[in-house]
């Protein structure tokens, strides 16, 4: 089956892949920032009793969560120009780079999936707490930021991890925008020296190797998290 | 908004742009639900052997579930697509690169099926674990075989529980299923697309495939909603409460 395995090829353009990765990493825990950062605002927007915020905050991240991520990338690739166009009121004014697109794209995108779990997370926090707060005085923002959402997010850590290990391996699909991401470095060589079966393999099983030790660091994460609950 | 050009002439194909929205999302739809057929029958057989209580059974579903778990869609997409006619024996590799009916097609079902199917494994498995051990006692003791303990006491059951999850991976592969126009599956995305490079009514067809895919999503949610009412126990804890 491995007659004519090439290692060679992967082994000399391993500077390249490195910078793919750095590529895909640098993008994952951006966005992943972005994302719960914006996340937690829209789950505040969701939650809020007055309908001007939890209105838009939820057809966001109901339209957001029904639409491919493919076609996400593809709205943002359009929108962002003409915005900057729009903003700066000079019809030929530069973009922000392919690189700052697909970041805000990802950011926006995943956004919305972090919205719910956080949603879900707050919720999770015993409706005296909130009270408890407020009969101490605390304002409507001293309540959320120092008593709801740590605890909220206490709750939610290992299953934000499993999403932005999710997130990690839909940062490929920059590949539909042509930028040169991990798998986008290792699909230009493959191409290149023709070494198809080589480089992919080698790709899936790098991804394999993160994801999977991703993925049973946030198992040993919750066994530690749960350890005197219930 | 102008949405007059789905009334123009197409660029090629004969008919109009809006047939080329309409090709895309019979695409879409086969792609989906020929995949969803395949994730569905795989991931239930998987989901049932991970539950297993000999190792030999469950060790291999394990693996499964890990491993198309842990590699992104697309370099699966394009290890089914590139990679396995050349790994497979010869004469296979030969017929799949030169016979196989419409390759891009079927390596995009294929590919989404057996990706999604370790997700609807995982479904499964919580479902029946999540039913009472003692059901399990108690169908053993009643004298029914292990198959048969499945067959009529934890399977449906768990398939009641799964439903609202299980909803979610159907949505999954649908959404997913925009992965196939990296091996160049026209599908809804890809039109959408190519339709904006022809008419620069990019804003425009954008909004009409965000609209068909966020219908179809409600449709599929709103009728999931009636088929779990409709399916539910009475007196067990779940349906759809808000």
């Amino acid at each position: 089956m491995f007659t004519g395995f090439d290692f060679d090829v992967i082994q000399k353009s391993l500077p390249y892949l490195w910078q793919g990765m750095q590529f895909s990493l640098g993008l994952t825990l951006l966005a992943m920032l972005g994302g719960i950062v914006i996340g937690t605002l829209l789950a505040l927007m969701r939650l809020s009793s007055f309908k001007l915020l939890s209105y838009p905050a939820g057809a966001y991240v109901n339209l957001v969560r029904s639409i491919p991520l493919i076609l996400v990338i593809f709205w943002f690739y359009f929108l962002i120009p003409v915005l900057i166009k729009k903003l700066t009121g000079n019809p030929y004014a530069s973009g922000i780079g392919p690189f700052y697109s697909a970041l805000i794209a990802f950011t926006m995108f995943e956004a919305a999936y972090y919205c719910e779990i956080i949603r879900a997370g707050i919720q999770s926090v015993p409706r005296g707490q909130v009270s408890a707060a407020y009969a101490l005085g605390l304002t409507y923002r001293q309540a959320t930021t120092l008593v709801i959402l740590p605890q909220a997010f206490r709750n939610m850590i290992p299953i934000l991890l499993t999403t932005s290990i999710i997130l990690f391996q839909d940062t490929s699909l920059v590949y539909v925008v042509g930028l040169t991401d991990f798998m986008g470095a290792a699909g230009k060589i493959a191409r290149r020296d023709g070494r198809l079966v080589e480089m992919y393999l080698f790709a899936a099983l790098v991804y394999f190797i993160i994801c999977y030790s991703g993925s049973y660091f946030v198992k040993t994460l919750q066994a530690r998290y749960n350890v005197g609950r219930n | 908004m102008d949405f007059s050009f789905l009334n123009q002439p197409a660029f090629s194909g004969g008919g109009v742009y809006l047939d080329w929205v309409i090709s895309g999302l019979k695409w879409t739809l086969l792609v989906s639900i020929l995949g969803w057929i395949i994730a569905f029958s795989v991931g239930s057989l998987l989901g049932i052997l991970r539950t297993a209580p000999v190792a030999w059974l469950r060790v291999p579903a394990t693996i499964y579930v890990e491993l198309f778990r842990n590699v992104p869609l697309l370099v699966q997409m394009f290890i089914w697509y590139f990679v396995v006619p050349e790994i497979v024996p010869k004469a296979v590799g030969d017929w799949l690169k030169t016979q196989m009916p419409m390759p891009e097609f079927s390596n995009a079902v294929l590919c989404l099926g057996f990706y999604t199917a370790s997700r609807v494994a995982e479904q499964v498995r919580s479902g029946i674990q999540s039913m009472p051990r003692g059901q399990t006692s108690a169908a053993l003791a009643m004298g029914l075989t292990l198959p048969q303990t499945y067959r009529h006491v934890l399977l449906p059951m768990a398939y009641r529980i799964v439903i609202p999850p299980m909803t979610t991976e159907f949505l999954t592969i649908f959404k997913n299923s925009s992965v196939a126009l990296t091996i160049g599956v026209l599908e809804l995305t890809a039109q959408a697309r190519q339709i904006s490079e022809y008419t620069f009514r990019t804003f425009e067809i954008f909004t009409v495939a965000t609209i068909i895919y966020a219908l179809i999503t409600l449709t599929v949610t709103f009728s999931m909603r009636w088929l779990e009412n409709k399916t539910r126990v009475p007196g067990y804890v779940g349906g759809s409460s808000k």
